[in-house]
């Protein structure tokens, strides 16, 4: 079995195989592959004994369901009203002129991917970005390349 | 549950059963509400908004399809409120849509178009969605062209995938304005588990899902002097093609039908019943021969039950989802298939035509066909043993064209030599008909009797129901066959791709001890194939159903055995079923394939 | 020009500050056992006279959703506390779910126990995963006192995946079914047939704080504050051009006008009630405007689930009506015509006022287009888009064609 086929076995037994299990286990698969590829919606479907279709129609229309490769850390950065008022293009163009990359891209190193969402919930505190599941708010371009540099370093030390 | 409840329509007091929605209530009291999403085949959606009423005393609109009527209500389905709802919802499909009617295959019979036509959307000043958007076509399958810029997005076609057939090649994907209907990974129809059985674009209300048409082609072939054009028509067309042409569902047109055919110019009208007889001597041949090695010779290799294989869905259904049960399937070619081997090689010969300048047409009440004919393994005559495939609609299509008025056409009969059928061929059209005929032929073989039914109708085989069985017991069998002598042959019959599955299941599970299976892949059978008049719906299927049985009883000829062409075939080409030649033929290899 | 409240300014009027939400007594195992003592139907009388509304934007009587629930025959009933908080400039049930949230499980307990239910689910929106850590620590706890005290009621968090129409009861239940978050047709309502078709409640995390308040203090309590049709108070998200952003518990039923002396820069131009779905105030309507549910002080009355976004005088309306609508046109579910279709037409339809290419009067098409979006629109989504739609095109006209 490869590890495609491990992780969907192993989220299976954890979460069921009914249909209700399919949030659940696309989730973790994502959690670790960082996205879904048609292999992994594949072997979601063998397990759970459904069909393929109906796998990538509900994945599809999860904004955090990737279905594209991204890296290891994905960047989403909020630009509902508020964040944008409160400069989160600003934060973006640091992003972009820090990793090199535009919106929806991925480095090619594969450690970063950059996206906008929608609102976070940190309105008082805008604006706001998550990297993978951290929270970061109240942020400045300056504030962003520290953020940034950090998760660069960890990565350097592995 | 006899409960009644007492509401208003438009101001008219109205009793109905407690349960009905609006839409129901409505249509029982004359009054056409318009829907589009809404399908008498499918579960309810309620996502156009089209059917939208107005429920006094609340200010949003409801779905007339999608509300139960209460105690009380007061409906309007005609209100300004309503009207003005209404047309602005067409207005925005119609901005979603590409609306250059003039050069879509669905002009004149398209739902859309109806509606804007009675609401007489005479300008567009919403901005067109669709030259903003990469939106695709694919036609790569050969049966079925997916154009994306005319969907409305109601959800048809994905609900009859799912639903009406358990196949889910379709899908909804995304969500806001990137959402759209498409397969796994937006691949082609082509590359995923479509079967190609049409029944989407059946209940598609608009051009966004067609079949490929081949009509060009055919008229070309027709035009060339040197291509000598057979054509052979289903038993299943016969009881459409009228409601293309202006009738009633349940009429059966076979002699205009072939007179139409004649004046369009093909060089030969042959007749699909003709190798339906054919199938069911093979077939019958091939379930007794299955029978005896199971019984007698207690060969465990033997498959049982046999499954039928001339619905081409179904095997691509059984190839994807069932492939270590290809060997259930009969070996006997569909009788599409048969007749186009037969026209190349036995035809060919007898009419000393070269096999290369014979253009071999179908007119098949099926878009599966399109793909059956194009499989790799249908060569065996030597040449693409069936050319084109055309739908019941493409054929209403080249008589429109050809400008003939079908209610002046003289019946005429179809031409000699694989034109002759009988009763037990025509019922192939309808679900439960193979099984009949062949039992028709079968229970004769065995015990030189009739079938024990009145006037050779086999009642207990047909019907609507998904899954049907009927139990026959072999008394005092001839001779030859004295081996069956007490045992219950156990037949089913299933219909729509959802309920092959279920039968399929019990046998890959172990639990069925059937014989013998009938499967379709369409609901009702062939008469309400992929290729059949839209719109269709369980009333019209039922009307089509009732003309092929009436036509079966009309015959002089009413089981397959007796066909005299067929007696020639055997006697100047194949000298036995299941002999060398048949098997060269007639007999096919099936695929396996992934289930994903 | 400044906006300072005039220093005679009636008190009566005056923004209530309240602290029932956030009080932590740590006596939730306190008020659980002793609420459990009490007979069903005391419990949701309580919460009828209560009058307590739903807090998550709706407004539907909490008592009565609870009754209905009751009253139902089925044997499996759920549970569901909606903290799939997305609309723009909400963010109080994340502090709740930080800091209060035993409060959550209690009623959520309580619910069970009326209704006869014995799961219960928090959907949380995936953006708040960070929360998970803790809120399993709290989970893990209340599931160690219902063992030892026998309750027959068990929570698990069902975590969304970032798609904003789940906040909409019946898409959260699809969503938790496993399938595309597409609201469903209603009726039949939650009520009568939820999660997996069984008698559901679904509460937003505010809506079921409140209930442990007035379980803990009792109906009159919380009746007694706000106003008539408006009782009790609410968490509002404050953001925006504010010098005091953040979360405050207020009584219902204030002016608009008093909110903006205490949390406007001086400089407000509008103000957003209700987030995206909800209605602009425009600085010469703030004495008209009262934040509750129906009947009013004077003027508009407009319902919320407590964002609060206030804009100076340097934010472009345009600017910000295009904001929400594109917010709209990408959370959309697309199901439904109005809605998938309208909300493009509404976005490319001000950009194209905007930049000339259609006319000012085309304005007034969009405006009837959002009429036929509340009348026809599947779901509230759809049917709340006409409420930002109109009130800043209606108020600020101007800035949408120049």
């Amino acid at each position: 079995m490869d590890p495609i086929q491990t992780l969907v076995k192993n989220l299976a037994e954890k979460h069921g195989r009914s249909r209700e299990s399919v949030l659940p286990i696309l989730q973790g698969v994502v959690e670790q592959e960082k996205f879904l590829s048609e292999r992994s919606m594949i072997e979601i479907a063998r397990e759970i004994d459904i069909p393929a279709a109906d796998v990538y129609g509900t994945a599809t229309f999860y904004s955090f369901l990737e279905t594209k490769p991204a890296g290891k850390f994905i960047i989403r950065v909020c630009k509902t009203i508020t964040c944008a008022m409160k400069g989160k293009n600003q934060i973006l163009f640091a992003i972009q002129d820090m990793l090199k990359i535009s919106l929806g891209e991925t480095t090619p190193d594969k450690q970063f991917t950059l996206l906008e969402t929608n609102c976070l919930g940190w309105c008082h505190k805008a604006p706001a970005m998550l990297i993978n599941d951290e929270i970061y708010t109240e942020l400045t371009p300056e504030k962003v390349r520290e953020i940034l540099s950090a998760y660069m370093k960890v990565n350097a030390n592995h | 549950m006899n409960k009644k409840v007492n509401i208003s329509i438009n101001g008219f007091p109205v009793e109905i059963s407690a349960g009905k929605t609006i839409l129901e209530a409505a249509e029982e009291q004359g009054i056409t509400i318009p829907t589009l999403c809404h399908h008498k085949d499918l579960c309810v959606a309620g996502n156009c908004r089209v059917c939208v009423v107005e429920v006094a005393g609340q200010n949003r609109l409801s779905a007339a399809c999608a509300t139960p009527c209460e105690e009380g209500m007061e409906i309007l389905t005609n209100s300004l409120k309503v009207r003005n709802s209404r047309k602005q919802i067409i207005e925005l499909l119609l901005a979603e849509h590409n609306a250059d009617c003039t050069k879509c295959y669905r002009n004149g019979n398209c739902e859309l178009q109806t509606l804007a036509s009675e609401y007489k959307i005479m300008t567009q000043d919403f901005i067109e969605l669709v030259p903003l958007k990469h939106v695709s076509i694919d036609s790569y399958s050969p049966s079925i062209i997916k154009d994306d810029s005319k969907c409305i997005r109601c959800q048809r076609c994905v609900r009859t995938c799912a639903g009406l057939q358990g196949v889910n090649a379709l899908t909804v994907a995304h969500k806001g304005d990137k959402m759209k209907i498409t397969t796994f990974f937006e691949k082609v129809m082509r590359d995923v588990v479509c079967t190609n059985c049409g029944q989407c674009v059946n209940h598609c209300p608009t051009g966004a899902l067609v079949e490929k048409n081949y009509i060009e082609e055919v008229w070309e072939a027709i035009a060339n002097p040197n291509k000598h054009v057979v054509v052979q028509t289903a038993p299943a067309v016969r009881v459409g093609l009228g409601e293309e042409l202006g009738m009633k569902p349940g009429k059966s047109i076979t002699g205009k039908m072939v007179a139409a055919l004649k004046r369009l110019g093909f060089d030969s009208v042959l007749d699909t019943d003709f190798t339906a007889d054919l199938t069911i001597i093979e077939e019958g041949t091939e379930l007794l021969t299955r029978l005896k090695k199971a019984l007698v010779d207690k060969d465990k290799s033997v498959s049982l039950p046999m499954a039928t294989s001339c619905s081409p869905g179904w095997i691509k259904y059984i190839e994807h989802m069932f492939p270590d049960h290809l060997k259930n399937l009969s070996t006997c070619k569909s009788p599409q298939q048969m007749f186009g081997a037969l026209v190349k090689t036995y035809y060919a010969n007898a009419r000393n035509i070269k096999p290369e300048d014979i253009v071999s047409v179908s007119i098949m009440p099926c878009t599966a066909k399109k793909y059956e004919a194009f499989r790799p393994e249908m060569h065996d005559s030597g040449y693409r043993d069936v050319d084109y495939v055309l739908t019941t609609r493409e054929l209403a299509i080249l008589i429109k064209q050809a400008g003939l008025d079908f209610n002046k056409l003289e019946p005429a009969k179809y031409d000699r030599l694989m034109g002759e059928s009988s009763g037990a061929a025509v019922i192939f059209g309808a679900t439960g008909g193979v099984m009949e005929a062949a039992l028709r032929t079968a229970y004769e073989i065995v015990t030189g009797r009739e079938v024990p039914f009145e006037n050779l109708n086999i009642t207990p085989v047909r019907g609507v129901d998904g899954i049907r069985e009927a139990t026959i017991k072999i008394e005092n069998p001839v001779e030859e066959w004295a081996f069956l002598d007490g045992v219950e042959l156990k037949c089913a019959i299933a219909h729509g791709l959802i309920n092959a599955k279920s039968v399929m299941e019990s046998i890959r599970a172990g639990t069925s001890d059937y014989h013998f299976i009938e499967f379709m892949a369409c609901p009702g059978g062939c008469l309400g194939g992929g290729g059949q008049p839209i719109p269709t719906n369980p009333e019209i299927r039922q009307k089509r159903a009732e003309a092929i049985y009436a036509e079966d009883e009309g015959l002089p000829i009413r089981k397959s055995h007796e066909n005299h062409e067929i007696t020639k075939l055997y006697k100047d080409f194949l000298k036995e079923p299941l002999g060398e030649v048949s098997h060269h033929l007639l007999h096919t290899k099936y695929t396996q394939r992934e289930r994903y | 020009m400044r906006i300072t409240k005039p220093a005679n300014m009636a008190t009566s009027n005056q923004l209530k500050r309240v602290d029932f939400i956030f009080r932590n007594e740590n006596d939730w195992e306190k008020i659980l056992s002793s609420t459990l003592q009490r007979k069903p139907q005391d419990l949701i009388n309580e919460l009828i006279s209560s009058e307590l509304k739903g807090r998550g934007g709706a407004g539907f009587p909490t008592g009565l959703k609870w009754k209905l629930t009751a009253e139902s025959k089925e044997k499996e009933k759920y549970v569901i506390c909606n903290a799939d908080e997305g609309e723009p400039g909400t963010f109080k049930d994340r502090e709740i779910l930080s800091r209060v949230p035993y409060k959550v499980l209690t009623a959520m307990a309580i619910c069970g126990y009326i209704t006869g239910a014995k799961r219960g689910f928090i959907y949380l929106r995936g953006e708040y995963r960070f929360l998970l850590p803790e809120l399993n620590k709290v989970i893990d706890e209340f599931d160690y006192y219902c063992q030892e005290t026998n309750l027959d009621f068990k929570i698990s968090i069902f975590m969304g995946s970032g798609a904003y129409i789940c906040g909409e009861e019946t898409a959260l239940m699809e969503s938790m079914e496993g399938k595309r978050g597409e609201p469903r047709n209603k009726p039949p309502f939650p009520t009568q047939s939820g999660f997996m078709g069984k008698p559901t409640v679904i509460n937003n995390v505010e809506t079921l704080v409140h209930t442990f308040t007035i379980f803990k203090y009792g109906a009159k309590k919380f009746y007694d504050l706000g106003v008539q049709y408006s009782r009790g108070t609410k968490l509002f998200s404050v953001s925006g051009d504010t010098p005091k952003p953040g979360i405050y518990e207020l009584e219902l039923g204030m002016s608009l006008q008093d909110f903006v002396y205490e949390f406007g820069d001086g400089d407000t131009k509008a103000v957003q009630v209700g987030g995206a779905s909800g209605f602009l105030v425009p600085r010469k309507k703030f004495k008209d405007a009262a934040i509750g549910f129906k009947g009013k002080l004077t003027g508009i009355s407009l319902p919320t689930g407590g964002s609060m976004m206030l804009f100076n005088s340097s934010r472009s309306m345009f600017n910000v009506l295009d904001n929400y609508l594109e917010f709209f046109r990408e959370e959309s579910c697309g199901q439904c015509t109005p809605c998938r279709v309208g909300c493009q037409q509404l976005l490319l339809g001000i950009k194209a006022v905007k930049r000339g290419e259609k006319p000012a009067s085309y304005l007034d098409k969009l405006l009837r287009l959002t009429e036929t979006m509340q009348y026809t629109a599947k779901c509230g989504l759809g049917q709340s888009v006409a409420n930002s739609f109109s009130s800043i095109v209606e108020n600020f006209r101007e800035e949408m064609i120049y």
